[in-house]
């Protein structure tokens, strides 16, 4: 970014929309600190009762695997299948499992 | 040569199996160009549309419309928001893209460039303006880029109060005296117009569209949508008892919708080309917003910069 521009950082943002649920990531915006981001998130993402917990994370540090949808660091689940229920055939006239 | 034809075959069969294209795939150039153009303009639609009922605001007639107008007005500005954020996963800055709004080098949709005279004007503009967006964007939430549709997503479940505020302020007025009567028709008389050329020109002077559809970016033609609206809004008026401004409106049994008249595309195109009665008005004032704004960021920044030192000292003291 050029010197003249104000460069706030870029955050993400995660909504937990209700108790029992998991943070959701919802978008991003830019602050100046951390505490600035997460009045602006309050304003920006829960106009309308969306949330109850907000968590706002430095885009800069998020460690993310590669985009690619070949990319061989999931290889390793991709041929086990035994991992899964399905695997394993068992009699239909078996109750409860 | 031969990856880079690798890589284009598998985003175009992404594209065409209905997958989604997130930030960090590998994607066309033009198709990246695109969307930027698309999306920034969308956003600047959303910041320089909260001035025509900004206008408005200190004038409403009830403290109910006043807190109600507020919130739209805040809803546009978070609409301009998500979609900056969505351009900004394709590589630009946002603050590159409010330079080039307050240059001219980029463009904001047409209909913001017509006054609001009237109060009545506010009601028209939720009923028909945001009632052709709606029509718009619905169809986006389905766009082959997953930060769009996401954002639009937001945008459309929003969207919805704005037109239904928009009637229900007509329903009261329509239901008062004759003197408001006649401010609804007039302020349909200005609008109806400017709303059906939201749409775009017409399907043969649009040379983009058909590279945005196979793109999946645009799901519908602009007459398509065009018709759609016009098919959706003739009950509506009926209901409020407002005549919409074209003597050629009549119902096309054969068709199964209402045949209409051809708008202006000359007006279309002055306005867009920044003769429209209000082009230079509403980028002046987002010029004055943001440089007026520039000491409020300014400060934020000096206070982050002033904590951050405080606590690195804090930190070296303590350890």
């Amino acid at each position: 970014m050029s010197g003249e521009r104000a460069s706030w950082p870029l955050y993400e943002v995660f909504v937990r929309p209700r108790r029992g649920l998991n943070h959701v990531h919802v978008g991003s915006l830019h602050a100046a600190d951390d505490k600035m981001a997460l009045l602006a998130a309050r304003d920006l993402y829960t106009r309308r009762n969306e949330g109850v917990s907000l968590w706002v994370v430095r885009s800069d540090a998020i460690t993310a695997s590669s985009p690619d949808e070949q990319d061989p660091f999931f290889a390793p689940s991709g041929d086990k299948v035994y991992r899964h229920p399905t695997f394993y055939p068992i009699p239909e006239d078996v109750p409860h499992i | 040569m031969e990856a880079q034809a690798q890589v284009q075959a598998r985003f175009d069969a992404a594209v065409a199996a209905e997958q989604r294209v997130e930030p960090r795939d590998w994607m066309p150039e033009a198709y990246r160009a695109t969307l930027v153009r698309q999306i920034a303009q969308h956003a600047h639609s959303e910041i320089i549309g909260m001035q025509p009922e900004g206008n408005w605001l200190t004038r409403a007639p009830s403290l109910r419309r006043k807190a109600i107008l507020l919130a739209k007005a805040q809803d546009e500005a978070g609409h301009g928001l998500y979609l900056y954020a969505a351009a900004e996963t394709l590589g630009v800055d946002r603050a590159e893209l409010t330079e080039k709004l307050v240059d001219g080098r980029q463009k904001y949709s047409s209909i913001f460039n017509y006054p609001t005279l009237t109060f009545a004007d506010v009601g028209v503009i939720g009923w028909l303006v945001d009632g052709a967006a709606i029509c718009n964007q619905v169809p986006l939430c389905r766009c082959s880029y997953g930060p769009y549709a996401r954002a639009m997503v937001r945008i459309c479940k929003e969207e919805s109060f704005h037109q239904r505020q928009g009637y229900e302020l007509l329903m009261t007025m329509t239901a008062g005296t004759d003197a408001q009567r006649a401010m609804v028709q007039d302020a349909v008389d200005r609008w109806w117009w400017p709303s059906l050329m939201m749409f775009g020109p017409p399907d043969g002077a649009s040379p983009n569209s058909e590279r945005s559809m196979a793109w999946r970016i645009k799901r519908h033609s602009n007459d398509e949508l065009r018709q759609r609206f016009v098919d959706m809004t003739v009950p509506q008026a009926e209901h409020l008892g407002v005549l919409l401004p074209d003597p050629e409106l009549a119902w096309n049994a054969e068709r199964g919708s209402w045949d209409f008249g051809e708008p202006d595309w000359s007006e279309l195109q002055q306005v867009i080309k920044g003769h429209g009665p209000c082009n230079a008005q509403r980028i002046e004032r987002r010029r004055a917003a943001h440089e007026g704004g520039a000491w409020v960021r300014e400060a934020a920044s000096a206070y982050a910069a002033k904590r951050a030192a405080e606590e690195a000292s804090g930190e070296r003291s303590s350890g």
